[in-house]
């Protein structure tokens, strides 16, 4: 599977600064999220990639093509939605985002048909010929998103695309990119604060902290891998139960009432152990898999690389909006 | 189908070429500002000066409309340089209206609400970008300058004969090369000023403080340090004495500097100076403002 972005030694400096330090890291999956806490560097990366930045040293290559060469290609092929407000406020939404339709590239007539397309994609259908600058914070979102995707780009960077909204204009915004990314085949790059946008739109993670890549991983390998272990609970549990378990490759360390943890063998499948249990007389009355949430994978980055244990106090303080 | 029953999907047609995707900006520019009677009312404006100037060839060159008028044998029934030189100081007054009047919007709209990274990450560099800006005023101003006064030269060619044509072809270049000068100054000021305020009003009032307040200021300095020098601070000026100097007209006469030295003209370099210095001005305004993200050092 050919790489979306492969970055080598990238560095930007802005301002006299080292804002990214030596990236290197290729990524390949269809959806991955940008996390990090203010100032490692996130917008930075999307702006460089996008040419707004010049890389003061190493190569950043999207789709194989370098982003120094082949700017304008590439540029073809991106759909971009900012963080902050972005808009023309005098012109209609379906003007402004015809506009930019054919500022990538499309005929007028292609334009205007997928600028309507686009804004009953995201919802916004009966409000086209209404000003941008009149629209809510909740629709200048969606009407950014419609003009990222109206050219129907391969690769779409999205800045923080929940800012802003309320709890169900949030979720329509989730839905709609978990849509984007499964039916029409782009990749995404989501960069957000929000932990919980990132694991539900996200396969992939890149971490960054203070200008470096903290951490790179696949969220669904990550849940597969801490599949393995459980906790259960039972209620007359006794040696026989505690063989078949084994027996089936499990290793098993029985806990005070009732409760055991098991390392599972990766072909187990959970039928046999609930089997096992009924064959003992055993009720299993809880078991929990022990998953890592993408909070702890985001402090675990955070705290490797400054070499800081972790405690419950900063998981809890880290919830949520980071 | 009716569009809202269609869904979304991928595109997979035609592209535009690139190297004229620029033109989208004037594209969407002239329609927008062509909906406003105000600009539509001014645009028509500025071509009764034309008008008129044809129909004064036309009786220039008709005897029989001379008759008809009492005009025979009139002296100032001529075609020549100082006509076309008249004809576009006029024009030049149409031209900075224009300017004045669609040129602080042209950017500040952009800038208002922070669209320049929308376009920008787009296939359009910030050349293209100023470009496609820039063509939106240069193309109107020259239909209202250089456009018509060439129709009017080539009017009086054809009703004056071959001879005239070849005797007074330079005047075309003139015409051409004057027109070119001002409206290159005239848009990249105009649009510099715009793209530094961010705020359509305060450009249009920077737009008119540069070409009625600081030429009043160069008229005080002159008046109190007894020069000339401060006409450099009068861009209406300058052009006016660039184009005096392409069409031959006539300059002061060296006497009315014994009454005082701002009656004399500037050097012509001088002149040639200060516009290239104000072009040069305006495109560093431009490359400083024009980025799809400021750093803040």
């Amino acid at each position: 599977m050919q790489a979306v972005i492969e970055l080598e030694n990238l560095v930007v400096r802005l301002g006299g600064r080292t804002i990214l330090d030596s990236l290197n890291t290729s990524v390949k999956g269809r959806a991955i999220g940008l996390l990090g806490p203010n100032g490692s560097g996130k917008s930075t990366l999307i702006n460089t990639l996008l040419g707004f930045y010049e890389p003061d040293g190493g190569t950043a290559r999207i789709f194989g093509r370098d982003i120094r060469t082949h700017a304008k290609q590439l540029r073809s092929l991106i759909g971009y939605m900012p963080e902050s407000d972005s808009f023309i406020a005098e012109m209609t939404g379906i003007r402004f985002v015809r506009y930019m339709a054919e500022l990538s590239g499309l005929p007028p007539d292609e334009a205007m048909e997928r600028a309507h397309e686009a804004f009953f994609y995201v919802g916004l259908g009966e409000q086209r010929y209404r000003k941008v600058g009149t629209y809510s914070l909740g629709m200048k979102q969606m009407v950014k998103l419609a003009q990222a995707i109206v050219h129907g780009p391969k690769l779409l960077f999205l800045d923080e695309p929940t800012n802003g909204l309320d709890p169900p204009g949030r979720l329509r915004m989730l839905n709609l990119i978990r849509e984007i990314r499964d039916t029409f085949g782009m990749h995404i790059i989501l960069s957000s604060h929000l932990l919980r946008d990132v694991e539900e739109c996200c396969e992939e993670v890149l971490i960054l902290k203070d200008g470096r890549i903290a951490d790179y991983c696949n969220l669904e390998e990550e849940r597969r891998a801490n599949r393995k272990f459980i906790e259960i609970e039972t209620y007359n549990g006794n040696d026989g139960f505690t063989k078949a378990v084994e027996s089936l490759g499990c290793e098993c360390a029985w806990l005070k009432n009732g409760r055991a943890k098991l390392v599972l063998p990766p072909s187990l499948e959970m039928r046999e152990l609930y089997g096992a249990a009924a064959r003992h007389a055993v009720q299993i009355r809880k078991m929990n898999f022990r998953r890592d949430s993408l909070e702890d994978i985001f402090l675990r980055a955070m705290e490797s690389t400054n070499g800081v244990n972790g405690t419950a106090e900063k998981a809890g303080q880290a919830h949520g909006r980071l | 189908m009716a569009v809202y029953k269609r869904a979304y999907r991928p595109y997979e047609g035609v592209y535009t070429p690139l190297r004229w995707r620029f033109m989208v900006i004037p594209r969407f520019a002239w329609s927008s500002l062509f909906e406003s009677r105000v600009v539509l009312g001014f645009y028509f404006g500025a071509f009764i000066p034309a008008l008129l100037a044809a129909a004064f060839i036309y009786i220039v060159n008709s005897p029989t409309a001379q008759a008809f008028l009492s005009l025979q044998g009139a002296t100032f029934l001529q075609v020549n340089n100082l006509f076309f030189m008249k004809y576009l100081v006029v024009q030049a007054f149409f031209c900075f209206l224009f300017a004045a009047l669609i040129g602080p919007g042209l950017m500040s709209v952009d800038f208002a609400n922070d669209a320049l990274p929308l376009f920008l990450s787009r296939p359009i560099s910030r050349a293209e970008y100023l470009l496609g800006k820039f063509t939106v005023i240069a193309a109107i101003l020259s239909t209202i300058t250089w456009v018509p006064a060439i129709l009017l030269f080539l009017l009086q060619a054809s009703l004056a004969g071959f001879n005239w044509f070849a005797n007074n072809l330079w005047i075309a270049g003139s015409i051409l090369l004057g027109s070119v000068i001002w409206i290159v100054v005239l848009t990249l000021l105009v649009l510099a000023l715009s793209a530094w305020v961010r705020w359509k009003v305060a450009a249009t009032a920077l737009t008119i403080v540069v070409f009625f307040v600081i030429p009043g200021f160069g008229e005080a300095i002159n008046e109190v340090l007894r020069t000339y020098w401060g006409k450099l601070l009068n861009l209406s000026y300058l052009i006016g004495l660039v184009w005096t100097h392409l069409f031959d007209g006539p300059l002061t006469d060296p006497q009315a500097g014994t009454i005082h030295p701002r009656f004399i003209d500037l050097p012509l370099w001088t002149a040639c100076l200060m516009l290239t210095f104000v072009v040069a001005l305006s495109i560093w305004m431009l490359h400083k403002k024009l980025k799809p993200r400021e750093v803040v050092r």
